[in-house]
């Protein structure tokens, strides 16, 4: 049935866009994965990446380019000849079918053996850790557990891809943080590849090995999730990586080393990112890069302040109106006049509107 | 104990019942109970007991003239040899066309047309039926002057004219909750099914047709008491007299041309069984179906 084949060495999205009618949802997007990686697609919603996955499963058809694997082109085979093992948002269990009968539906469609197909959904079962939850409806089941079994009828056809479309938005906070380790250990376990939908940069810094960030269709940055914490590429990167400070600036002066620029009357050293074609500059930090410093340059009152357990964050506004967002390991109170300073290195300037 | 019952019995009547659900909105509902019992329940005792006071003989002598006289009896087997292929016929019609427009772009152009028919009525679909399917009408022009057929079809005045009457008449209906149970069914599921290697055919058998069937069932049962209370066809396009003489037209016969309204009771209440046993046995079949949302399961 399935002709496409499980031992691939990379997948290619060779120039893909996805037209709905006048709407561009992906434009031109490149993409490659190599076999056994852990394959993040970051962005806020709209950006284009669960249109990127239905075009990947082939639940939708493309409107451009291509989607390779290795030198096959898979973009216009059916979903069912393709044969990539999905997790929908909504797990889309059937309801009418027990756990059991769940998981064993695409090797029922392989037309594989009774006996084998009884052996695998055991095996997938103890996997996902649901052994003796297989002869009820999925409606019997708990968020969690749905989502379980989603995962296990994924991956017990033993998919050569595996998507997961934010698999675990449903679900509450504390069942997010297991279902994450979760997920990477079934993923470690079975050894597969997996390209994983969410607009979470926790869940993806913390589970993927390489992150690919979308903005409006199209990839703004492809990296590990460090690179891609510690050095955006761009300043629309950078404020969806969690650098809620995104402040315009002048360049006074820039060498190798770094830049001189100036926020309101404040003078600070930072390092320059983007390439700059003029002296206007956007300075991207992160709430915990700013803290209070004695000789610190930016001077701002604290207008709110909120206890998050390992510290205080707060919102402080300079003498020219600038928002800061900071962080504080001793309490601080509204109204409080702060000086706020921040590491050199952890000062990132991109090149600001012109 | 006796405290407790003291508490009890202090507690005000109107917030006793409440506790049960009974308050003032309840008297909401007064209106439509008396509609129901003043329209439905009251005329059909009536109809009832005047089944059991026959104009001559026992108590039960309009059942047994029925079921001795197979004038009677037979109209049972007639309209069920119309009411059963019609209904079938709707039902499994309905779901290919309804799976086909449930992805089209305009589905509302397409609706709109297949329900004209329910708003027209009746009686001028089964004009619009004798003049088109008539020994000079359309159908038999077409198929004479094409050579298809030597003599024209006889397609009217007998048990095909109304056949096809009623199917016309009553698909829209049909078609209408196929595709109100198909719309129920998330799409997300079809997805799921084909990225698990299952073929259109096999999603059709293995999710869509499961989920589907409890309201076919229904859908079976609703188009069947329309089918088989048929009168208006049977009597414009059919054999009113021979093949296509309906159990209504029993019923019709007996209260207004011999003025037996005793034994016109009796039919209709025969009628009625009828239908009660071939949805009861419909209905009970629904218990080897999985019956509850066909939403994709959500925690």
């Amino acid at each position: 049935m399935s002709s496409v084949s499980r031992d691939f060495r990379r997948l290619r999205f060779d120039r893909v866009s996805r037209q709905f009618g006048s709407l561009a949802a992906l434009r031109e997007v490149s993409l490659e994965v190599a076999r056994g990686e852990f394959i993040a697609l970051l962005g806020p919603s709209g950006c284009g990446k669960t249109t990127a996955l239905n075009c990947l499963a082939g639940l939708l058809p493309l409107t451009g380019g291509g989607i390779w694997l290795d030198d096959v082109r898979i973009d216009r085979l059916k979903p069912e000849v393709r044969g990539f093992g999905m997790v929908f948002q909504n797990y889309a269990l059937f309801p009418h079918m027990s756990v059991r009968r769940n998981v064993g539906f695409g090797l029922k469609m392989q037309k594989r053996g009774r006996a084998e197909i009884a052996q695998k959904v055991e095996a997938a079962l103890a996997l996902v850790r649901l052994s003796d939850q297989g002869d009820k409806l999925p409606g019997q089941l708990s968020g969690g557990q749905q989502q379980r079994v989603a995962i296990a009828r994924a991956i017990v056809i033993e998919p050569p891809l595996v998507l997961m479309d934010e698999p675990l938005s449903n679900l509450d906070a504390k069942l997010r943080l297991e279902m994450r380790a979760e997920i990477r250990r079934i993923h470690d376990q079975v050894g597969s590849t997996t390209v994983y939908v969410t607009h979470d940069q926790d869940e993806a810094v913390s589970l993927a090995d390489r992150i690919v960030v979308m903005q409006g269709g199209t990839v703004r940055q492809v990296g590990p999730p460090d690179e891609l914490y510690a050095r955006p590429a761009h300043a629309d990167v950078a404020e969806f990586m969690g650098y809620r400070n995104l402040l315009p600036a002048r360049v006074l002066s820039s060498d190798a080393a770094g830049a001189r620029i100036s926020i309101g009357d404040a003078e600070l050293t930072g390092t320059v990112i983007e390439t700059l074609t003029s002296d206007a500059a956007l300075a991207a930090l992160r709430p915990d890069d700013l803290m209070p410093h004695a000789d610190g340059p930016l001077a701002a009152t604290v207008a709110a302040v909120e206890y998050r357990g390992r510290g205080f964050f707060g919102t402080a506004h300079t003498a020219t109106g600038t928002e800061l967002f900071f962080r504080s390991d001793a309490k601080v109170e509204p109204g409080e006049a702060l000086r706020l300073g921040a590491d050199p290195a952890r000062v990132l300037i991109y090149a600001g509107p012109p | 104990m006796s405290a407790a019952d003291a508490v009890s019995e202090r507690v005000p009547l109107r917030l006793r019942l409440a506790r049960r659900g009974i308050d003032g909105v309840t008297l909401l509902v007064a209106p439509s109970i008396l509609f129901v019992l003043a329209l439905f329940i009251y005329p059909f005792l009536y109809g009832l007991a005047l089944s059991f006071a026959p104009k001559e003989g026992g108590w039960l002598a309009n059942y047994e003239k029925f079921f001795s006289d197979p004038f009677f009896y037979d109209t049972i087997w007639k309209t069920l040899r119309l009411a059963v292929p019609v209904t079938v016929i709707n039902v499994l019609l309905s779901i290919p066309i309804a799976l086909r427009v449930r992805t089209m772009r305009h589905q509302r152009i397409l609706t709109t047309i297949l329900v004209l028919p329910i708003t027209l009525g009746t009686v001028l679909v089964a004009d619009g039926l004798l003049t088109y399917l008539g020994p000079r009408g359309w159908l038999n022009r077409l198929l004479l002057d094409s050579g298809l057929s030597a003599s024209p079809v006889h397609l009217v005045h007998n048990y095909w004219g109304v056949l096809l009457a009623l199917i016309v008449s009553i698909f829209p209906f049909t078609f209408l909750l196929t595709l109100s149970s198909l719309t129920g069914i998330d799409p997300s599921l079809e997805g799921a099914a084909s990225t698990l290697g299952a073929t259109p055919r096999a999603r059709f058998w293995n999710i869509l047709l499961p989920l589907l069937a409890p309201g076919l069932a229904i859908n079976f049962c609703l188009s069947f008491v329309q089918a088989f209370s048929v009168f208006p066809s049977a009597v414009l396009l059919g054999d009113p007299a021979g093949t296509t003489r309906v159990i209504s037209i029993a019923a019709y016969t007996a209260a207004f041309e011999q003025y037996d309204y005793p034994l016109a009771s009796a039919i209709a209440i025969i009628m009625g069984l009828v239908q009660l046993v071939i949805v009861a046995a419909v209905l009970s079949s629904r218990g080897f179906f999985y019956r509850g949302s066909a939403v994709a399961a959500k925690g």
